[in-house]
């Protein structure tokens, strides 16, 4: 990558009472580019995701925001950096229509008014350049797919006019035609010039999407891994430890020595 | 809400040809004219969005069967004192209708108006206090005692019922404590309270002006909404639509107007109320604060994500109903010109949650208005106002009122299950 990353995260620990949920763990998210991170349950992908977002502030270790240290302490010092996140329950609000969901939080107002007719045209423009097909801005999105309601999610952590988006399992719920939908928008984001985080169960669609691989193990990096240069085993193996990479081997040794 | 194409503005509804359509032709675009009203009509039957519509079918069958039972309750007189005597419910059914969209329900609001009641007469009739004054502490004392009980819901947890149910109790205590030895304090006829209920303007301009500036005023603002929404390209109502329902409005608003002149005119009390429907139906529908309370309704996590304070939201919210609740007891207080220590008491409660629900107002949370109170409130006065004409007992009358909201909050489940199985619930 020629430019500097967007978002690094170096040597990011979070500790929970006895559980060390995240060690030492780095990331690093360019613009226009689709980083997937997988990992086995409980490896630290939701706590990693957390940290960046300012829910779970990192004990240890420097987030660096185009190249320069910034701390994230909570949600709003992530949204205004530019980091949206779209969390794995959606938290829709299923009797707001898309326009009202898109912009809950941030309406845009007249004269102290809801100006509806500006966000609904704001709704449309949004789902027209990310071509999210939705029957219609002013339905309740109770009435929407599982995965029209992923799309609605995702468009409206792009309101703000983030530089990177995370998606927490965007389609672990849905159907293969949702799933291809859904998949369609994160390839857009790229298209778009974001930064995305995608945290998968899935390897077909990681695969599918990614640029980039990030596997985490217990809490730990195990191994970064080029699309074009990778194959799915090569990576579940990291993912369930049957290879170690050369990152845990060293932080075994370290911790040999530490012993 | 709008699904309505936008005729002759393809701009809005094709996007560039090289780009995908955002919007799904198959669904939801309604065809023009009558055929598109019906077919809307019949999908939103189907899924059970029911809105007004069974408590508008409903004061139909009552005032017909009421009607032709008796002729007297058909009549200018009947129909003007009715429009009277569902104030002070309605007022109380508003602040019912606010709780009820947070997906809670307030227990105590029957006791909050008779208290708000008692504190008005004693200040004022037994205490000489200036009466305008006196009606300020009432209505603030109103809007403090919701927002206590908001406090207790909203930052202590405990349960909405439980703390109004307790409420219910402490706050009609509270009010035998201010009404003292003197149980029952009357409210002389000129008295702000007694005018407030009783004012009645005797020329007939003051109907015919008040319905046509209501029209005036819906149509003025359909007409700029739709110019908006054209140079937004963004789907708009067509004229045509726009003059249909104006005339739809203008007809219901001469006619009431018409009925209320034909006996004494129009009641200050009926246009202080629909003055507070048109305001409190901005605030929720076009105001951030309303689509706070809707998101609080819809989803508790989701409106908090989306930085919502929810504590706020339910705390003034309580705080709206309990200032309601006081309002319709001082129009209470003004309609039997005292305060006593049944003010608030009896089938008040039942009556004012009955209206809110039987409105169209769902117990679940997230789906309602405020037009709910006056729709909700014409169905229970119209029910006890031809049941006392029918000379029916108070025994039977319960009944009866129960069995209706009993109604009403099945046609709500119900129409709740089957926007579940169309996915709109
Ligand atoms: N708030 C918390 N309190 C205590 N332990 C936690 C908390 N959040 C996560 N953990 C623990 O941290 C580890 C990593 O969890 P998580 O990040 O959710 O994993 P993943 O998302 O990869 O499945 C797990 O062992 C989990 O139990
Ligand atoms: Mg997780």
């Amino acid at each position: 990558m020629p430019e500097p990353a967007v978002l690094t995260l170096r040597g990011i620990s979070k500790r929970f009472g006895a559980v060390q949920a995240l060690k030492d763990f780095d990331l690093e998210v360019h613009a226009g580019e689709v980083v997937a991170l997988v990992g086995d349950n409980g490896a630290g992908k939701s706590t990693a995701v957390k940290s960046i977002a300012g829910v779970n502030p990192p004990d240890e270790g420097v987030i660096e925001w185009e190249g320069r240290a910034v701390s994230i302490n909570r949600p709003h010092d992530a949204q205004n950096l530019g980091i949206a996140t779209v969390y794995q329950d959606l938290a829709l609000c299923d009797n707001l229509d898309v326009v009202g969901n898109l912009f809950l939080g941030r309406e845009l107002r007249r004269l102290g008014v809801l100006d509806e007719v500006r966000m609904e045209q704001r709704s449309r423009e949004l789902l027209n350049t990310l071509s999210i097909r939705i029957p219609s801005v002013r339905i309740p999105v109770a009435s929407l797919s599982g995965g029209q309601r992923q799309t609605v999610a995702i468009a409206r952590s792009l309101i703000g006019d983030p530089k990177v988006v995370i998606l927490d399992e965007p389609t672990a719920a849905l159907g293969v035609e949702q799933t291809a939908e859904v998949l369609d928008l994160v390839e857009r984001l790229r298209e778009h010039g974001l930064g995305t985080i995608l945290i998968s169960h899935n390897m077909v669609d990681v695969m599918a999407v990614a640029d980039r691989i990030a596997v985490m193990r217990l809490g730990r990096n195990n191994g970064f891994f080029d699309k074009r240069s990778t194959t799915t085993e090569e990576i579940i193996s990291a993912i369930t430890g049957a290879t170690d990479s050369a990152v845990t081997r060293r932080q075994a040794r370290k911790r040999e020595e530490e012993r | 809400m709008r699904r309505d194409r936008a005729p002759g503005d393809s701009a809005a509804q094709e996007p560039a040809p090289d780009a995908v359509p955002a919007v799904d032709s198959r669904l939801l675009v309604r065809e023009e004219g009558i055929r598109g009203y019906l077919g809307e009509f019949r999908r939103k039957l189907r899924s059970g969005e029911l809105g007004s519509l069974p408590v508008v079918v409903a004061v139909i069958i009552i005032w017909t069967v009421f009607g032709s039972l008796d002729s007297t309750f058909l009549s200018a007189q009947n129909l003007s004192d009715l429009s009277q005597q569902i104030v002070g419910t309605g007022m109380i059914a508003v602040g019912i209708v606010f709780v009820l969209l947070l997906g809670e329900i307030d227990l105590s609001v029957g006791s909050v108006s008779g208290l708000c009641a008692a504190i008005f007469a004693v200040l004022n009739v037994l205490n000489g206090m200036n009466q305008w004054l006196a009606l300020l502490v009432a209505l603030v004392g109103g809007a403090a005692v919701g927002l206590i009980q908001g406090f207790f819901f909203a930052k202590v947890g405990v349960p909405a019922f439980v703390v109004t149910l307790a409420g219910n109790l402490a706050w009609n205590g509270l009010m035998l404590q201010v009404l003292g030895t003197s149980g029952t304090v009357n409210i002389p006829s000129e008295s702000i309270v007694s005018k407030l209920y009783s004012t009645i303007f005797h020329s007939p301009a003051a109907a015919y002006v008040t319905a046509a500036v209501g029209v005036g005023l819906f149509l003025a603002a359909s007409l700029l909404d739709a110019r908006r929404r054209r140079t937004a390209r963004v789907p708009y109502r067509p004229v045509a639509e726009i003059v249909l329902r104006t005339v739809v409005i203008a007809a219901i608003a001469f006619v009431t107007a018409y009925i209320l002149n034909q006996y004494q005119g129009l009641p200050l009390a009926l246009l202080i109320f629909l003055i507070v429907l048109v305001i409190l139906d901005f605030v929720l529908r076009r105001t951030t604060y309303g689509r706070r309370i809707f998101a609080v309704g819809g989803n508790i996590e989701g409106a908090r994500r989306a930085g919502i304070s929810v504590p706020f939201v339910r705390m003034s919210v309580f705080s709206i109903c309990g200032f309601m609740a006081a309002v319709g007891g001082i129009f209470l207080a003004g309609q039997i010109q005292s305060a006593s220590q049944t003010s608030g008491g009896g089938n008040l409660l039942m009556n004012v949650i009955a209206a809110a629900v039987i409105g169209g107002t769902s117990l679940f949370g997230g789906r309602g208005s405020v037009w709910s109170a006056l729709l909700g409130a014409l169905v229970i006065g119209s029910i006890q106002s031809g049941m006392n004409i029918m000379g029916v007992s108070n025994a039977v009358q319960f009944m009866i009122t129960g069995s209706v909201l009993l109604a009403a909050v099945v046609v709500d489940s119900l129409s709740r299950r089957s926007q579940k199985a169309a996915g709109r619930a």
